[in-house]
């Protein structure tokens, strides 16, 4: 697995706060946008691709499990 | 009539019978004098109590103003944390605090259907300590604990059912006015400290409010007694089956009582909750139908989180939860109001006996609204995660929670309530700033930590030897010293000298049993601490210089800037 699962973000409570206020104030198809951009920059930051198959599978995968 | 009616709706069925106190004429109401005291204190909850012994003990004369005649009802705090039971052993109540409390670690953390925790974390990551990362004990007793220890300081009192009714702040001495059953009387003092609870009579009097109050959902809050063999873990749970799409919590507390708490939505109707069939339903839901219990106590509170602008308005200095106000799952409460106390009662010694500038005082300010802010940003982010405001904020929480379930990063996001920590005082004006290399870990402004040491053939704890005067911490490879060490401080700011070692058998020094003091601390051999009467790291250096550490000690008690 190349994916990096322990945490890597120094604040995690700092993120997830700044991550929730983005959003606040915006319509859900607002919020799907900026989550859709926010994911394609990220992804293009990654830019390994077996690094970010490796998040595609696992999601797929999860949401196969819920139903 | 219970005491805290105001905060929580209270459905009382069987309850621990209080202490009641008994209301003594106070000799101005016949006099009509004016009596003086150095230091007033309006209010008796923990926060007052424990700012009178914390005076008395530095000689300081007060008189505690409480509006009851008995202690904490209700269901109020239960987490006491390690900094507060390591300033509670300097004060003296944390013996009886470890004997009748119960002591965690660990919380754990449910989501859904799930039986097993999707994430478990431990608060003690320093081990061999003195306490414990928590115990969990009703504020009632921690209450009585303080009042137990009146009688051997005569420097203080507690005046009950003494009613704070109005404040004249003055720029030379405050003048109250306290109501009484036998009539109305004033008294003067140098400084007030009002710690008359989240509602604050002397804040209203002095026309000062509460700023960025958030308000939270509302909390079913039930005490209730039973003999039930679940861990003495925090265990909380995300959208469980016995409460949809809410949370709960349930605790052990002293006395086979357990907190249990559920989150209840903000659309609800208050009496329909407060029922006692609904009331009955929703714990038989949690516990299964065959347990028996009795309720001890029950409540449903709505929270806030805010903070007064400021704490000290001139000879008034406000503490505990009139100066600040979070919601209880981060246990911020107390445990931030006794880091109040610690940080005060020093600092009114130190003015009161003219050793140091009144403006002293100010530095209160510029360190418990640091502490403070951190405990309502820390209490508010947690409910948020707890009662996600938005659609798309849900979704992140149950994304969060789900991916827990197989990831280390995504536990670290989940946020179940961050419990309170000892504030470190960066930024602070009394700090000196680091001019060697050192590690963070006990830089200018933090705790000192705990750690197991060897004193004259006897094991003994590190932070006794600390606290309550300002104390300099020489590491020593051999045992030798420099002379002049014992050069600093003066007659009104003495500073006690500790020498720690590494090896031998330390004699009268401190033998740093496990090595933890020269780890934590980042010693070697020469590297001196100038520790403040609350524990907190003043300055450090590499080589003991007397100039430095007496300019330190200086800006620490505000003689130079
Ligand atoms: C459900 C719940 C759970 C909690 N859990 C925790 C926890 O686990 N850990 C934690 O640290 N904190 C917790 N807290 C918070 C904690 O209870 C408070 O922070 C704490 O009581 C504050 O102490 P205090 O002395 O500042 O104020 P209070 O305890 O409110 O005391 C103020 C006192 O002033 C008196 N008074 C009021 N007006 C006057 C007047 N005019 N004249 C004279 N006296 C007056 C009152 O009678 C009272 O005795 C919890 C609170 C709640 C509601």
């Amino acid at each position: 697995m190349s994916l990096r699962t322990e945490l890597g973000v120094a604040d995690p409570d700092d993120f997830y706060a700044r991550l929730i206020e983005l959003h606040e104030g915006l319509t859900t198809e607002q919020s799907h946008k900026v989550n859709a951009k926010v994911i394609l920059m990220l992804a293009n930051h990654v830019g390994d691709t077996d690094v970010l198959y490796e998040v595609l599978d696992y999601v797929e995968k999860d949401l196969g499990s819920d139903v | 009539m219970a005491k805290y009616g105001d905060i929580g709706k209270a459905r009382q069925t069987s309850r621990q019978a209080r202490r009641i106190y008994d209301f003594v004429k106070p000799p101005e109401i016949d006099s009509g004098a004016i009596t003086h005291f150095p230091v007033v204190i309006a209010g008796g909850g923990p926060i007052g109590l424990a700012s009178a012994i914390d005076l008395a003990r530095y000689g300081i004369r007060s008189v505690v103003l409480e509006k009851y005649n008995t202690v904490s009802d209700g269901s109020r705090a239960i987490c006491w944390a390690k900094r507060t039971l390591e300033i509670l052993d300097r004060i003296g109540t944390s013996g009886r605090m470890m004997e009748k409390g119960v002591v965690w670690n660990q919380g754990w953390v449910y989501f859904g259907e799930e039986t097993e925790p999707v994430y478990k974390f431990d608060l003690l990551p320093d081990k061999e300590q003195k306490f414990p990362a928590f115990i969990n004990l009703q504020q009632f007793y921690a209450e009585e604990y303080l009042i137990d220890l009146f009688p051997q300081y005569p420097q203080t009192g507690i005046r009950w059912q003494n009613e704070l009714t109005d404040v004249v702040n003055d720029t030379d001495k405050v003048i109250v006015t306290v109501n009484t059953p036998a009539g109305e009387y004033r008294l003067s003092c140098d400084y007030l400290i009002a710690a008359d609870g989240h509602r604050s009579p002397a804040r209203e009097a002095l026309g000062l409010d509460f700023i960025g109050r958030v308000f939270e959902d509302n909390f079913l809050i039930a005490d209730v007694r039973m003999k039930a063999d679940f861990p003495a873990i925090r265990r909380f749970w995300f959208d469980p089956p016995f409460n949809p799409g809410q949370t709960s919590l349930i605790h052990k507390q002293a006395d086979d009582v357990w907190r249990i708490d559920f989150q209840m939505g903000w659309d609800i109707d208050r009496e329909e909750v407060m029922k006692e069939e609904n009331i009955d339903a929703k714990i038989r839901a949690f516990l299964g139908s065959d347990l028996e219990f009795e309720y001890e106590w029950v409540s449903l509170y709505t929270f806030k989180c805010c903070r007064m602008e400021k704490f000290v308005h001139g000879r008034t200095i406000f503490a505990g939860d009139s100066a600040h106000l979070v919601s209880p799952f981060g246990a911020r409460g107390a445990n931030g109001g006794l880091q109040d106390v610690d940080n005060l009662a020093w600092k009114l010694h130190l003015v009161l006996t003219g050793a140091a500038p009144p403006h002293l005082i100010n530095s209160y300010d510029d360190e418990r609204i640091l502490g403070a802010e951190e405990n309502v940003m820390n209490s508010s982010r947690s409910t948020d995660f707890m009662t996600p405001k938005s659609e798309v904020s849900l979704a992140f929480r149950n994304a969060t929670l789900e991916l827990a379930k197989d990831f280390e990063f995504a536990r670290r996001f989940v946020n179940p309530g961050r419990l309170s920590t000892p504030s470190v005082l960066d930024g602070s004006p009394l700090n000196t700033p680091d001019e060697d290399e050192f590690s963070d870990r006990q830089r200018p402004g933090a705790p000192c930590l705990d750690a197991p040491v060897y004193i004259n053939g006897a094991d003994a704890w590190f932070l006794n030897q600390l606290g309550s005067r300002f104390v300099g911490i020489y590491f020593s490879g051999d045992g030798s010293a420099p002379a002049e060490l014992d050069a600093v401080g003066s007659g009104q700011i003495p500073v006690d000298t500790l020498i720690v070692t590494e090896a031998g058998n330390g004699g009268k020094h401190i033998l740093d049993k496990n090595g933890l003091l020269h780890r934590h601390y980042d010693a070697r051999p020469g590297t001196y601490y100038l520790v403040r009467p609350d524990q907190h790291v003043a300055g450090r250096w590499r080589k003991f210089n007397r100039v430095k550490v007496t300019n330190a000690l200086a800006r620490a008690t505000g003689l130079a800037g």
